[in-house]
């Protein structure tokens, strides 16, 4: 038996999500947590531009909305200056593995203490569906019609493994959301992600598969299958480092 | 208040420091390079942050979050750098936030050169981002000046929520002068409760800082921002007047270009001719007054001195001048410096020739 | 006790999906926002194991124990 109340990090009203979404499950998850940890009034929410950034619309803790990319380096300014604050951006793929390269690897490199929610959708929702670094070959989007290209277009970026060879990260882990096991698992890596923080010990980054029903053009239910299919296989989730567990 | 022979950059973080700045992001460019140096010992003795960041992008987005927090934030840079802050200098004025910029600018366009130059008037005063908003642009001509108007930059841009911008050149940047440094500021900026992420006190409710909103609030916004332009027209322009009373020729130029004129001036007038100096202090407000109100009965010419080609000021000037006297124009550009003779022989040739 | 909000309900039906007891099915009329939305069809058999709320990307889904 359980109980389930819904966060009070999140504005009573439906989310600006489209339905089926699962950025609306991540962007719950993440509340659920900082409920459950007491943390919802010290909170601080990074939102990036994207689909990520209907949080603003969401979150009813203290968000900061920040430039396409930046949320990382707007992050890093925020906690640098509010050192007891839980800061943690919400970022899309578009927004973390394109545009904001730089800011990721480089606030990760620096080890700065907040944690990066990273929700992987393999498009550029917000805009329409065009292809992002993250979309897998032969998928097709607005921008790539044929599905998506190797030779002109390379491979989908793994940032979860990108990441885990720098030294500073303390904690870095994938997660799928299409299954009830994926979303416990990803429940608790963010918990884990959250109260490292708390205690101050570094980088954290949580990157959970989503999907995006409109643009990959299928309902809800074949998105979850889908991602069973083709997402999972390629985007492995496990932990791909934590220093604890190194020790 | 202390004495110290400083260099110009150094002199501004100090400046900046004892005005209460306590956050620092910025990428080394030249010839601003000392800001950072200086800050990244300095910020920590005091209790602040220092951070150097992957860009001048990331800078100053990390600016944008400090100052969210109502912490007081500073970022420098050069041309090409305040190019890469355009989109993150837009983004604080959308979300009102306060925040400093310098620019220790150098010559253009593109990676133009390291040497001095005031070639990035026209993106200061009319565009330091997309989206049609100002900020206020403070000139310095003295190490001293640089100090004051850094000391107090933070009380204008917390004042209107705004960024301010503090724009030198790399010759102010590297001199060294005697300046007399104010007494530490609070670095605790009052009345900032209602709007910052930071909960002061028992303060339990929620903010929300954000660069969209929805399109009538953006209006809103812009209208507002609109009235306080005209605002800061009325009670913050800052100009100096130099020998007008007079003058058949009056001189506009602003930081370096105006201490070279001045030295020209005053030649001028040993050898008998009644040429004055209008020099802005603040580019934005442009001191509009001080030159719509001259006695063009008596002037017989404006001459336009700037260390950049063409000479950007001089639109702002023909506005005022509204074709009642003629406008000329006198500078160097690409990192190549005015000098004494150069400016005294422009103006000279303009003075003597209209006799 | 399942309580669903059909208000935030968009009708995606990840609850009707995972619900280990097959007892939410989908309404047979919209809601105020033009959705279908999940209606428990036995709620004797209901565990209030709560995935159905795990699973709601809205958070429109509330349970409490069967105590209450």
């Amino acid at each position: 038996m359980a109980e389930y109340k819904r966060p009070k990090s999140l504005m009573p009203m439906a989310t600006g999500y489209c339905p089926g979404c699962l950025h609306a499950l991540a962007t719950r998850l993440v509340a659920d947590v900082i409920d459950e940890l007491g943390q919802a009034e010290n909170a601080i929410n990074v939102v990036s531009v994207g689909c990520s950034a209907l949080n603003l619309y969401s979150w009813c803790g203290d968000v900061i909305g920040s430039a396409h990319g930046r949320a990382p380096a707007v992050a890093t300014g925020v906690k640098r200056c509010l050192p007891e604050r839980l800061v943690f951006t919400y970022q899309g793929d578009g927004d973390l593995a394109a545009i904001g390269l730089a800011e990721i690897m480089s606030a990760a490199n620096r080890g700065e203490n907040f944690t990066v929610v990273f929700a992987n959708n393999q498009t550029y929702g917000m805009t329409g569906g065009q292809m992002a670094p993250t979309t897998l070959l032969g998928q097709k989007t607005t921008t790539s019609r044929d599905g998506r290209d190797c030779l002109t277009t390379g491979y989908p970026m793994k940032m979860c493994e990108l990441i885990s060879v720098l030294e500073a990260p303390v904690f870095v882990a994938r997660y799928a959301l299409n299954t009830p096991k994926g979303v416990m698992d990803a429940k608790k890596g963010i918990k884990k992600a959250f109260e490292k923080q708390l205690r101050g010990e570094g980088f954290t980054f949580i990157e959970l598969l989503t999907n995006c029903p409109t643009n990959w053009g299928m309902n809800p239910l074949d998105t979850l299958e889908y991602m069973n299919t083709n997402t999972i296989p390629y985007f492995t989730p496990g932990v791909f480092k934590d220093k604890e567990a190194e020790k | 208040m202390e004495k110290r022979f400083m260099k110009g950059c150094e002199a501004i973080a100090e400046a900046a420091v004892r005005g209460g700045c306590r956050f620092f992001a910025g990428y080394p460019i030249t010839p601003q390079n000392e800001i950072p140096e200086y800050l990244s010992w300095r910020l920590p003795e005091v209790g602040g942050a220092f951070v150097q960041g992957e860009s001048e992008v990331a800078s100053i987005n990390m600016v944008y979050g400090a100052a969210a927090t109502g912490k007081r934030a500073l970022t420098s840079s050069s041309g090409p750098g305040i190019s890469l802050k355009a989109e993150g200098i837009s983004y604080l004025a959308s979300a009102q936030l306060p925040a400093v910029i310098v620019n220790i600018s150098r010559g253009g366009p593109g990676l133009g050169s390291i040497q001095p130059a005031q070639s990035d008037y026209l993106q200061a005063t009319k565009a330091l981002g997309h989206g049609g908003f100002r900020a206020m642009v403070f000139a310095p001509a003295t190490l001293q000046e640089a100090v004051d108007l850094t000391y107090n930059a933070w009380d204008y841009a917390e004042r209107y929520r705004n960024p301010v911008m503090i724009l030198m050149d790399g010759c102010l940047g590297a001199i060294m002068e005697e300046v007399e440094l104010p007494e530490m500021k609070n670095s605790n900026p009052e009345d900032i409760e209602d709007w910052c992420l930071d909960r002061i006190g028992d303060r339990t409710d929620s903010h929300m800082i954000t660069p969209i909103l929805p399109e009538p609030a953006l209006e809103l916004l812009n209208k507002g921002k609109a009235m306080q332009y005209k605002m800061w027209e009325m009670l913050d322009t800052k100009v100096e007047e130099f020998m007008l009373e007079d003058a058949e020729y009056v001189v506009v130029a602003y930081g370096i270009a105006a201490r070279v004129a001045k030295e020209a001036i005053l030649r001028l007038r040993e050898e008998g001719y009644k040429v004055g100096m209008v020099r802005p202090i603040t580019l934005y407000p442009f001191p509009k007054a001080s030159l719509n109100n001259l006695d063009y009965t008596k002037v017989k010419g404006v001459i336009d001195i700037e260390m950049t080609i063409p000479a950007q000021m001089r639109e702002d000037i023909e506005l005022q001048v509204k074709d009642r006297c003629p406008v000329h124009e006198y500078g160097r550009s690409g990192g190549m410096l005015l000098d004494d003779e150069g400016v005294y022989e422009a103006i000279a040739e303009i003075v003597k020739g209209g006799e | 006790m399942v309580t669903i909000n059909s208000m935030m309900c968009k009708g995606c039906g990840y609850c009707i999906r995972f619900c280990p007891k097959h007892i939410l099915e989908m309404s047979k009329e919209r809601s105020e926002k033009g959705h279908f939305y999940p209606v428990n069809i036995d709620e004797k058999a209901c565990t209030t194991c709560a995935i159905c709320a795990l699973m709601c990307p809205e958070g429109a889904i509330e349970v409490t124990s069967k105590e209450d």
